[in-house]
């Protein structure tokens, strides 16, 4: 495969949206005028798990405004057997928060008011919200669904007899706690019947999917469901998938045809409805010769699900990959909760799973006494760890060296004598950063060109903030070998052709790959057909994503280091974080401006994972007690005081026409690791559970 | 409970209904339709909403529409005239302080104000900490801002930013205090 030359590519461009955006014009889902919009406000069970016995609506009917109630009673029955989605189809209660109703009012006070008026009665039954007494009493299964093209269960070699005869050994237990995406935008709805078509305007990272999954529940042909994203404000990760607040706002419009209704969700509700990243208990076990040479590696992640579906958080994932090991066992399994479904939140299974690994390579490079760096680059694979195939590209010795040079990075044996300023402890740490080349089927392209010579690409692929609309438009003119100007790209729009999700950072390698296609096709064309000149009524083709010859052949990581000084407080325990910095390997960066904001913002969410965030579950209700952005803390300005990322020259022509790997994820991973390391290094206190909050460091 | 207010809303006048029980912000997205403010949790939390409040910047989530009968309300759309955009609008572009721009509106608008603020002589919780670790004294005039970012990190945190371009929103903000 050869990749497209850039032009356009590697330009730091001013995103294309900014003057909307700045001006709060761009419109969000819930924004788009409508013509006498109705409102919808959802009632949700107060029981962890049971039966609904009774629900009186008779007091919100009655209220002026409101234009329909929807409960189990009069809902209609959904053709999906989805447990997350199916909603109002029984008395039964699967978690506390779920939705048992609705009501459908002339304005959102009124809804709002009259859903709290309908009165539900349950018969509560015992439920089993705890993840580690289900782990002790071994209440866990092998997960059987998986994020994909990885395995969950990995035996290489003879770990148990490595580690017995290895010379350094670690082995330790990492918790890391229930997170919540929290994008500023909620999850958002405007959704209208009209005869037998369906528009939908949604906050979603994957429109072909609102329209798949909307079109089965509903059992309607997807040809009748419209669906528009131009906007998205957040996601990472929670609006992949359908959630059941799509399904209450489609069901709502139903009960009023030709009624457009408006449904948010709460900040309140955002923390049960729209999928977490589940807690993880992982326990690591390394084993290395005298000089740091791993031997074996065992990481065993324990997470929970719900019993309405499954899906593990594959924390695992990252570590075949990461270290040269002879011996390497993998083992993953999942405890079924009365508690809502977890989903993917951005870098899914490596963003926990590398605060395990990172930390614990730094526990075995103290006590080897060896550098953290060097042991890091003294265990670089030469091949894939576990099935020998060679790497398409792998940077992090790169990233690891120039990071090092960056921060100023001072080789140490092991942990000294903490530094002391004006009463602060200070620390430095380091950790690694990986995400998988991930390709994701089920894209196509259309490209129209006038004579004028303004070429129009055409797919239903959407900007979440990630840049997409301005990056992809850098990728299309080059790969069609025309100015920028002469490009238009549209997207958000079912109407388009369909494209793989936003997610994965698998957006623009996917839709970059699929554009390159349609321009080697249309220039086919212009030259077979029509003598090189565009025709008088222009040309358009539509065109797949492209297969990849080299996806067996070769492995496809991105990679990354990262860096942190950390300050503890010697009398308090405060800490904070004056500096973090990241190098990383991730192919071609399109646009440095907006993949550099991609990094810095993957970076500081680590920082808020690493010091800040964890949703804490009352298990006598069930519930998140946190549920708001007071005291489920996400890192603020004030917070954040220094972030650099940059990256290493890094050419791959293995990976997809465009030679990029995707930026999106892997500013996350590894960077709580590092925060922590640092943390070790300042204090001599190694915290293994996160939020490094002040009380675990009281030992100081 | 039904009642009609007049606001001025980015330099135009408003008459509208609105139940007594609708905020500001509901007030500008739902019955004005500009939805320039953002509801981002409701809560006053997460200051997606901000706009300037009779020239102070507020979290129009937490005002109820009717207590503020006849106010003068600027949200990002008014902050400069004429379709133009405001120096403060053009720093956040070019220093790429934002990415999903949904908290961008009242980002920029507390920034403005911020401005003010500090021109005005108004603390913060850091201007006060000198580097000997002494009290400085209340009351001394202008805060600087283009030399101390420390200052715009703290007076900003009231403006979450989950894709956390905070260290693109710094500079942006640096760089128009400079100016």
């Amino acid at each position: 495969m050869s990749i497209i030359p850039a032009r356009a590519m590697g330009r730091p461009l001013d995103r294309f949206d900014g003057a909307d955006k700045v001006r709060g014009l761009a419109p969000y889902a819930y924004e788009h005028p409508v013509a006498r919009p109705a409102y919808l406000s959802a009632v949700r069970s107060t029981i962890a798990t049971g039966q609904i016995m009774g629900i009186d609506c008779s007091q919100a009917s009655a209220q002026p405004g409101v234009l329909g109630v929807l409960t189990h009673l009069n809902a209609p029955r959904l053709g999906t057997d989805d447990g997350e989605l199916r909603i109002l189809q029984s008395e039964e209660v699967a978690f506390r928060g779920q939705f048992v109703g609705a009501v459908i009012a002339e304005t959102s006070e009124i809804a709002r008011h009259a859903a709290g008026l309908v009165r539900v009665d349950y018969r509560p039954r015992p439920h089993d919200v705890d993840l580690e007494s289900s782990r002790e009493q071994g209440r866990l299964r092998v997960p059987q669904q998986i994020m994909p093209m990885f395995p969950v269960t990995v035996d290489k070699g003879d770990v148990e007899s490595a580690l017995a005869a290895a010379s350094v050994r670690v082995e330790h237990n990492y918790r890391t706690p229930w997170y919540n995406h929290n994008p500023i935008e909620p999850h958002t709805t405007i959704a209208c019947w009209n005869d037998d078509q369906l528009t939908l305007y949604v906050s979603t990272q994957y429109l072909m999917g609102v329209r798949s999954t909307v079109a089965a529940a509903f059992r309607l042909d997807p040809q009748q469901v419209r669906v528009y994203a131009p906007h998205v404000g957040g996601a990472f990760g929670s609006k992949v998938p359908v959630h059941s607040d799509l399904i209450l706002a489609v069901m709502a419009a139903q009960l009023v045809p030709g009624r457009s209704v408006r449904f948010a969700l709460t900040r309140h509700q955002m923390f049960t409805q729209t999928g977490y990243r589940s807690p993880t208990i992982q326990r690591v076990r390394l084993g290395a010769d005298a000089e740091g040479r791993l031997t074996a590696v065992d990481h065993e992640s324990f997470e929970q699900t719900s019993r309405l579906g499954e899906f593990a958080e594959h924390a695992t994932r990252a570590t075949p990959t990461m270290y040269a090991t002879p011996h390497l066992r993998i083992r993953q399994q999942v405890a079924a909760l009365d508690l809502p479904t977890p989903s993917i939140m951005r870098a899914p299974g490596e963003s926990v799973g590398m605060f395990a690994l990172e930390s614990a390579m730094d526990e075995l490079a103290v006590a080897c006494g060896l550098d953290p760096v060097e042991l890091r680059l003294r265990n670089e694979p030469v091949a894939h760890p576990l099935d020998g195939r060679p790497f398409s590209s792998r940077g992090l010795a790169a990233c690891l060296r120039e990071g090092a040079r960056r921060f100023g990075w001072q080789p140490r044996q092991a942990t000294t004598t903490p530094s002391r300023q004006d009463g602060w402890l200070v620390g430095t740490g380091v950790a690694a950063s990986t995400y998988p080349v991930l390709r994701l089927p089920g894209s196509k392209a259309t490209i129209r060109v006038t004579p004028d010579g303004r070429y129009t690409v055409l797919m239903a692929a959407v900007d979440i903030g990630t840049g997409t609309r301005t990056a992809l438009t850098q990728v299309a003119a080059d790969a069609l070998r025309v100015d920028l100007a002469q490009v238009e790209l549209r997207l958000g729009d079912t109407a388009y052709p369909p494209a793989a999700q936003e997610g994965g950072s698998a957006g623009i390698t996917s839709w970059g790959a699929t554009i390159c296609v349609g321009a080697d096709e249309l220039r086919r064309r212009i030259a077979a057909e029509h003598g090189g000149t565009i025709p008088a009524d222009g040309l358009e083709v539509t065109v797949d994503m492209p297969e990849n010859p080299h996806l067996e052949q070769y492995a496809m990581h991105a990679f990354g280091a990262q860096f942190a000084e950390v300050r503890v407080h010697g009398e308090t325990g405060e800490i904070r974080v004056p500096r973090q910095l990241g190098v990383f390997a991730v192919g071609r960066v399109v646009n440095p401006k907006t993949a550099r904001s991609q990094l810095i913002g993957g970076m500081t969410m680590g920082l808020s994972m690493a010091l800040h965030e964890a949703s804490l579950l009352d298990p006598r209700y069930g519930h998140v007690i946190n549920h708001d952005l007071a005291t489920y803390h996400v890192s603020s300005n004030a917070d954040v005081p220094a972030v650099q990322a940059h990256w290493i020259a890094e050419q791959d022509d293995q990976l997809n026409p465009v030679g990029i790997k995707g930026a999106g994820e892997i500013g996350i991973v590894g960077a709580a690791a590092a925060i922590a390391n640092a943390v070790h290094h300042a204090t001599g206190v190694r915290v293994r559970e996160l939020p490094i909050t002040l009380d675990k460091l009281l030992t100081v | 409970m039904d009642t009609e207010i007049s606001l001025r809303v980015d330099g135009a006048e408003r008459r509208l209904t609105v139940d007594t029980r609708t905020t500001l912000l509901d007030a500008l997205r739902e019955r004005l339709g500009n939805t320039s403010p953002k509801k981002g949790c409701d809560h006053g939390q997460c200051g997606a909403c901000t706009v300037l409040l009779d020239g102070r910047r507020a979290n129009s989530c937490l005002a109820l529409a009717v207590a503020h009968d006849g106010a003068e309300i600027v949200t990002a759309a008014g902050l400069a005239a004429d379709g133009d955009l405001h120096p403060m609008q053009r720093s956040f572009i070019a220093h790429d302080a934002f990415q999903c721009g949904y908290c961008t509106p009242g980002q920029i608008v507390s920034a403005v104000a911020m401005l003010d603020e500090a021109a005005n002589g108004w603390p913060s919780a850091v201007t006060f900490e000198a580097p000997d670790g002494s009290d400085g004294a209340v009351g001394t005039g202008p805060v600087d801002l283009a030399t101390s970012p420390d200052e715009i990190r703290e007076r900003m945190s009231g403006n979450l930013c989950r894709c956390a371009a905070y260290a693109n929103i710094v500079p942006a903000i640096q760089e128009v205090a400079q100016s």
